[in-house]
């Protein structure tokens, strides 16, 4: 389907940073070309690069950045166009869409403001064509009753359609080349699938060209026509879609494509005694109210679940987010107040307050998803992954506290020599292993792993589940695994629960809920994840 | 950034602190902003030990005088200076020339005259070590001779023939120590208050940040006359004065950020571990504060001088013969027209200490906060 005429060729740009450690190579000299009418995905990890490159193709590289090399639109170099050359191709021929609904969108200003001011500004017409315009392309991205939602601030509206509106907005002045920086990462399964057909659809509508960049490659597989591969600032590999995920050449692009996670876990005998175990669990929040703030709205967040952990066993929560899957485990441990019957070790607990809690935190812990959020910025890895053992086991010297941290370290893969350095040297995935180190270090009994892969690349991830699982065997461990990831849970949990809106829809092995789902919404959740994975076995 | 590619590496890590200073190194004005307050610092706490004139000494022979890189007295202030002293003696000046750095003065009377006139030379500020030389038989005419006092001034004498550069440099004690002791007792009150209030929440933040309020609608001048009323004026007053009303902007700051610390996830894994409210304060919540408290402190310092100074200007300030630059200026500033130098002096001390605070302030917010700029 690729036409001949090149749209954007990249030759030999190299781009480097000034920072404090000295200057810094993000991209290493690359060359990339897209055709008129094809979509090319440019696949890496974090840090290779790929984002970098298309920050400069817009020019909007951080300050201390700067790009040599070309990179030649239609035979204009963008690196050297004056300013107002830039913004007659910038925004009008050549435009982009970020990964972060929730902060790319102005919360000041209306959608319809949003949407109106770029085709003023381009196209030169008057407010009230413009509008008819603005509402045209809500249309056509699927927003539903288009005319009311110009009137709508962003902060009304939920993150998928709020992509939506950054398509909408992005193809408003019928671009050449529509640039995507993971736009779904950060959306739910289900949404991911729409927002992705929805670009395919109007990319041929449109006859437009699209660079999609992600790290994800089922999307790839599913929407693009060539793939670049990048690593470290290079291109690796390139080619069609379909040679590269057959026969891929490069060590690099191979490890990528076997780093889904595979495997699954034996379910645990019946025989086995149970940890924690949760009845009629409810968690309602209340929203407003208040002195002069008139009646305030309760929502249900979680509704009347039960949930029965045993040791050695792994639940895998899944649903979309808003699903209270959260909020349920974070009750279960009695970091938020709810109603029903909490039972940990025999003893009930749900009439505990901080005081008695204290003693039982050591077996109850918990990861969170945001390696970056997780962990305190002032403090050491050390003095984060030891901070339990001030509480539990005050008397220990600091001697040995620093032993046991080094301990800790290498037991979750990582090199006790690293741990007085501080959260920000680490990547990503090391930061999760210091997070899990943190929670093992007291040898709980139930660890609860909130999303602990959802913000690492495909390979780390692997190598996280594997740690969890190499874990879990050596402390006989039982996990309550939430995630939105199905594949994830899939290869990790060994009992499946699936919630929607506050309730729980299905529970069951993963081999009923996988293969054989029974209620619609489970149908639905499984068709919108696992949609390539059918595609690919035809 | 991956796993494989960021192993081996130094052991000791860089906090974000060390960061914070390698950026403020290289912030060329704000580095030499620093130097600069260091310099002003030194030079008001000991300039006035090694100065020759203290700062409460008059000089009656020198009211007004203009600033000047050479000696004192001029040749012709050493005539109008001989011409006083004479007429206290009560005699005539015969003659007088200079001769070895020494003047010679011959004086008469129609009565006698006491050797011990020549105490009168003494007293001068210009003349001292004054001795007989000879005596006319009659007893009539005396010569006398004195050394002339060399004295250097500056910046200039002022009104009552003070020196101003002692009295500069005297303002710029009292100027600063009031800047950085209310500035930090506003901090203090300000982190403990607005972090206490931000990290319990409820009905504890609800109540402690209307107290707030309240204090907040208090007339700030009228709330000095009412402590000057009471207490009379004093220096531990202006401390109060201007730290109660400062540490309400510091309070309102750290809550907000206290606020939104408390929902970051370090914190709530902290609760998780079984962390006790005083461990989650002092461990997490208080130093993840400080990066905006160091500069709110190097922004509240320059308003607290110039608090100060206003306070001073009104006359509700520190006391005669102490002085501050807010004082000086408003002394200044009466003059201005017949003697500018008693304005230009002290406001350029001011002024220049505010900038570099300024300056100062600005480098650390872009050490601290890079994503900012």
């Amino acid at each position: 389907m690729a036409g001949n005429e090149t749209i954007l060729s990249v030759e030999n740009l190299k781009i480097r940073f000034r920072t404090l450690d000295g200057i810094v190579d993000a991209v290493k000299g690359i060359n990339m070309h897209v055709k008129a009418g094809e979509t090319v995905a440019v696949v890496g990890e974090s840090g290779s690069g790929k984002s970098q490159t298309m920050m400069a193709a817009m020019r909007l590289l951080a300050s201390n950045g700067e790009a040599a090399g070309t990179i030649d639109y239609r035979g204009a170099n963008l690196l050297n166009l004056s300013k107002s050359e830039l913004n007659e191709i910038r925004g009008r021929k050549v435009t982009m869409i970020f990964q972060e609904p929730m902060t790319s969108l102005d919360p000041l200003y209306t959608i319809g403001n949003q949407l109106m001011e770029p085709i003023m500004r381009h196209r030169r017409i008057g407010r009230e064509a413009a509008r008819q315009e603005a509402i045209k392309m809500l249309k056509l991205v699927r927003i539903p009753e288009p005319e009311r939602r110009m009137k709508s601030y962003p902060y009304e509206m939920s993150g998928g359609q709020r992509q939506r509106v950054m398509i909408a907005m992005a193809i408003a002045n019928d671009p050449d080349l529509l640039i995507a920086d993971e736009p779904t990462t950060a959306l739910d399964v289900t949404i991911q699938a729409e927002i992705l057909n929805l670009m395919a659809d109007l990319r041929k509508r449109l006859g437009m060209s699209m660079i999609f960049i992600t790290h994800d490659l089922n999307i790839v597989r599913r929407i693009a026509d060539r793939v670049y591969v990048m690593r470290l600032g290079e291109v690796v590999e390139e080619g069609d879609t379909r040679t590269i995920f057959s026969q891929p050449q490069h060590p690099y692009t191979k490890a990528l494509l076997a780093a889904e996670p595979s495997g699954h876990k034996e379910p645990v005998p019946k025989s086995a005694p149970t940890v924690l175990a949760g009845t009629d669990m409810r968690v309602t929040f209340k929203i407003g109210g208040g002195f002069l703030a008139g009646d305030p709205v309760y929502l249900k967040a979680v509704d009347r679940v039960s949930v029965t952990l045993k040791r050695g066993q792994t639940i895998g929560i899944v649903g979309e987010s808003g699903s209270g899957k959260s909020t349920l485990a974070r009750a279960l441990l009695k970091l938020l107040p709810s109603e029903g019957a909490i039972q940990f070790d025999g003893r009930s607990i749900e009439k505990f307050d901080p005081a008695q809690m204290r003693p039982l935190r050591k077996q109850l812990q918990i990861v969170f998803q945001d390696p970056f959020g997780s962990l305190s910025p002032r403090l050491t890895a050390g003095q984060i992954v030891t901070e339990g053992l001030l509480v539990h086991d005050p008397s220990i010297s600091g001697k040995e506290r620093d032993r046991r941290a080094a301990l800790a370290f290498s037991e979750v893969g990582l090199d006790p020599a690293n741990r007085n350095r501080y959260p920000h040297e680490f990547s990503g995935g090391q930061r999760q292993r210091i997070a899990i180190a943190r929670a093992i270090i007291l040898k709980p009994k139930v660890v609860v792993l909130d999303e602990p892969t959802s913000a690492l690349d495909r390979q780390v991830q692997k190598q996280i589940v594997e740690l969890l699982r190499d874990l879990q065997k050596a402390n006989n461990l039982s996990y309550l695994f939430i995630s939105h990831d199905l594949a994830v849970v899939r290869a990790m949990a060994d009992h499946i629960m699936v919630m929607k809106d506050g309730r729980m829809v299905e529970q069951g092995s993963p081999e009923q809920i996988f293969d054989h789902p029974h209620e619609d919404y489970t149908k639905r959740l499984m068709a919108a994840a696992f949609v390539d994975h059918a595609e690919a076995k035809v | 950034m991956t796993d494989i590619t960021a192993s081996h590496a130094p052991v000791v890590g860089r906090s974000l602190w060390a960061d914070a200073l390698a950026r403020l190194k290289a912030n060329k004005a704000a580095m030499f902003s620093l130097i600069y307050l260091a310099l002003m610092a030194i030079v008001c706490v000991f300039g006035p030990y090694l100065l020759p004139h203290p700062y409460t000494t008059i000089y009656q022979d020198y009211v007004r005088t203009p600033p000047s890189l050479s000696a004192y007295p001029r040749p012709d202030m050493i005539e109008t200076a001989l011409q006083d002293v004479v007429r206290r003696m009560r005699a005539d000046l015969e003659e007088w020339h200079e001769q070895d750095e020494r003047v010679f003065v011959t004086v008469s009377s129609a009565k006698a005259i006491d050797d011990r006139v020549v105490r009168y030379l003494d007293r001068s500020n210009t003349f001292n070590d004054a001795r007989v030389e000879s005596k006319s038989p009659d007893g009539l005419k005396l010569t006398m001779s004195a050394s002339i006092k060399k004295e250097y001034f500056l910046f200039g004498t002022d009104n009552t023939g003070r020196d101003l550069l002692a009295r500069t440099l005297m303002g710029g004690r009292i100027s600063l120590a009031i800047g950085l002791l209310a500035g930090f007792v506003a901090v203090v009150i300000g982190v403990l208050y607005g972090a206490t209030a931000g990290f319990a929440g409820g009905k504890t933040d609800e109540i402690m940040m209307r107290v707030v309020d309240i204090l907040y609608s208090l007339p700030f001048i009228f709330f000095v006359i009412m402590l000057v009323v009471f207490f009379g004026r004093n220096f531990v007053l202006m401390f109060l004065a201007v730290g109660a009303v400062l540490w309400l902007d510091m309070a309102r700051i750290v809550r907000g950020q206290a606020l939104s610390i408390r929902r970051q996830e370090y914190v709530q894994a902290a609760e998780a571990l079984g962390v006790g409210s005083w461990g989650i304060l002092l461990r997490h919540i208080v130093p993840n504060l400080l990066g905006p408290v160091v500069i709110y402190m190097t922004l509240l310092v320059p308003q607290v001088i110039i608090l100060e100074s206003f306070l001073s200007f009104l006359g509700l300030g520190v006391q005669e013969p102490m002085t501050s630059w807010g004082v000086l200026i408003s002394q200044g500033a009466k003059n201005i027209g017949s003697a500018n130098w008693l304005l230009l002096f002290p406001a350029f001390f001011l002024v220049s200490t505010l900038f570099a605070l300024n300056f100062v302030g600005d480098g650390l917010r872009d050490a601290l906060d890079p994503k900012d700029r």
